[in-house]
């Protein structure tokens, strides 16, 4: 049963073969049996997620039918929970917590699911590898000695070795899809605004957005439907209607148009993973769409300007940690200075420290025009690349990552070796365009993803073109062995 | 372009990070390598190009300037390091 989606689960639910409270007992037994392998939650929430499940039970009999009503959820540890630790696992905040809950929380608790815990990440959500965290590494339930991807790695990881049926991640810069590629599970960065930040602990806030992860493309569409829309508390929201994402699922293919862009398939990408995307775009081929090489030009500059725009603003957005308010205090700080910069050197870990000093810098005095002024400029020209790919194609695919999931510490020593894992993805940050990675196959046992962005607002797109490959292929079904029992 | 110790010194004291002798020279490598990265932009020419600051070329909405919520203060400050009579402690500032 743990292994089941989420639409799976909702049935069994509503056909009351399983109560919420069976479902969540169940999950949380496999939690305490597994978890201290995976390493995937930083806190389980065992009491409160028995209290909502009989919550939601008792909904049920009085004849509530919301979907997702009863349903086990993870939650990322970047978004507040009211009374729950919220530690984007720093340090800094290892004692916070959280005074009011994120709006997506609030939905999320409004339909009735029943949050299991909080997982796992890359501190502050600056890794692609779930190293950087306070609370140590997260494994891959596909191999114990691989990274299971990052920022969400807990998120990927739990619901992988069946630890949560779905799980919430963020995507600054690939945060979603690659640790979803990485663990072979479908994960949707929505557009830029499509879900509400409030409460969301920010990072780059012209680029972070929540989204799903889960087994299924259905499964983030179920979970679409409860976290989308429009939230006066966050300024950068955007009003625009929200549809149902289970839809059109399994409207045909037949004439869509795919563009293959070349510059994601060089050298720098694995021979045999190019060879799996390939054969990817050829069942959606045979279902019925069109396949035509595109160019985005421009792409190579996406990891530059990303590591600058994301570098400045995590700098002007960490700033609030200063050891008065909230959060981490040094102990006997000769003056406010000593207080301020020795706090924040003991509560942020290396590589949050390297990203606030790299912003520093590109937005200091002199700088300013050079670094963040151009890396905007250069914003331009990648969402200018898209606009014309997108007059010639309706969704473009490709790769998710360069490789598979690497070994623990493999890239830990060179940070830029690993800012490079998210060649393929930044790019849709950048551009504020929903993108999705879904499984794809496997090379060396380990699941590699294939990647969809389309055009804003187009996430249904995605969730269906996604839905009809996962109806002629069953790499999503695959699960770690040693997870099985 | 490479950071030499005293540029890492002076960012690190504007990002208000205390840093040791022990710990420089990795940053000044560390920063450095960043730097060079992000300085491969420099040869894009973006001359009239219009800087894309929201990704949907959004206005940011503005609201009307009322108190819609309360803060509580007394739950806020429980999140403090140190607070007295609901101000929050720091070391003092002026002698």
């Amino acid at each position: 049963m743990h292994f089941n989606s989420v639409s799976t689960l909702k049935t069994a639910l509503e056909q009351k073969r399983i109560s919420s409270l069976e479902l969540t007992q169940l999950f949380l037994n496999r939690i305490q049996k597994y978890d201290r392998q995976v390493n995937s939650y930083i806190t389980v929430t065992a009491e409160k997620a028995i209290s909502s499940a009989k919550l939601a039970d008792a909904r049920r009999a009085k004849g509530d039918t919301a979907p997702l009503l009863g349903m086990p959820i993870a939650q990322k540890d970047i978004f507040c929970t009211d009374g729950v630790r919220t530690s984007c696992a720093s340090r800094m905040l290892d004692n916070f917590i959280a005074p009011y809950d994120a709006t997506l929380v609030q939905k999320t608790q409004a339909a009735g699911m029943v949050m299991l815990g909080k997982t796992n990440m890359d501190e502050f959500a600056m890794g692609s590898s779930n190293e950087t965290s306070f609370y140590g590494a997260v494994q891959n339930p596909f191999d114990i000695e691989r990274v299971p991807g990052g920022s969400s790695g807990g998120s990927a990881a739990a619901v992988a070795a069946g630890l949560a049926p779905i799980a919430t991640g963020t995507d600054t810069g690939g945060s979603i899809r690659q640790p979803a590629a990485l663990c072979n599970l479908t994960g949707l960065k929505p557009t830029y605004g499509r879900i509400s930040r409030f409460g969301m602990i920010a990072f780059a806030s012209s680029l972070d957005q929540g989204g799903p992860m889960g087994r299924t493309a259905e499964d983030c569409a179920l979970l679409m439907n409860v976290i989308s829309g429009f939230d006066e508390r966050d300024s950068t929201s955007v009003n625009e209607a929200v549809p149902d994402f289970t839809a059109h699922l399994n409207a045909p293919l037949k004439g869509l148009k795919i563009g293959l862009p070349k510059e994601f398939f060089t050298d720098a990408l694995n021979p045999e993973m190019a060879k799996l995307i390939h054969d990817a775009a050829k069942v959606l081929e045979k279902e019925g769409a069109i396949l035509k090489e595109i160019s985005l030009a421009k792409s190579a500059l996406s990891v530059p300007a990303y590591y600058i725009l994301a570098s400045a603003e995590c700098s002007s957005n960490l700033s609030r940690f200063d050891g008065v308010r909230y959060g981490h205090r040094a102990e006997n700080p000769k003056d406010l200075l000593e207080l301020y910069c020795a706090s924040r050197a003991e509560g942020f870990g290396k590589e949050v420290k390297r990203r606030i000093m790299m912003g520093t810098y590109a937005l200091s005095t002199g700088y300013y025009d050079a670094y963040y002024v151009k890396a905007q400029q250069i914003r331009r020209l990648i969402f200018n690349d898209f606009n014309n790919a997108f007059s010639e194609v309706d969704v473009i695919l490709g790769p998710t990552t360069p490789e598979i999931a690497f070994k623990k510490g493999e890239k830990a020593a060179d940070p830029i070796t690993m800012y490079l894992s998210d060649i393929y993805t930044i790019a849709a940050n950048l551009a504020g365009i929903p993108a999705l990675s879904m499984p794809g196959g496997f090379l060396q046992n380990l699941p590699i993803g294939v990647q969809l962005m389309a055009p804003i607002f187009q996430e249904a797109k995605l969730l269906n073109i996604a839905h009809r490959y996962q109806q002629n292929t069953d790499w999503h079904t695959r699960t770690p062995k040693h997870f099985a029992e | 372009m490479a950071l030499t110790a005293e540029d890492v010194k002076k960012i690190a004291l504007l990002a208000r990070i205390k840093t040791d002798d022990a710990t420089i020279p990795a940053l000044v490598t560390e920063l450095s390598k960043m730097v060079t990265l992000v300085e491969t932009i420099s040869q894009e020419d973006t001359h009239g190009i219009d800087p894309l600051s929201h990704p949907l070329d959004l206005e940011l909405r503005l609201r009307e300037d009322n108190i819609t919520e309360q803060p509580d203060r007394e739950k806020l400050q429980q999140l403090a390091p140190q607070t007295e009579s609901g101000l929050y402690l720091v070391p003092a500032v002026i002698e």
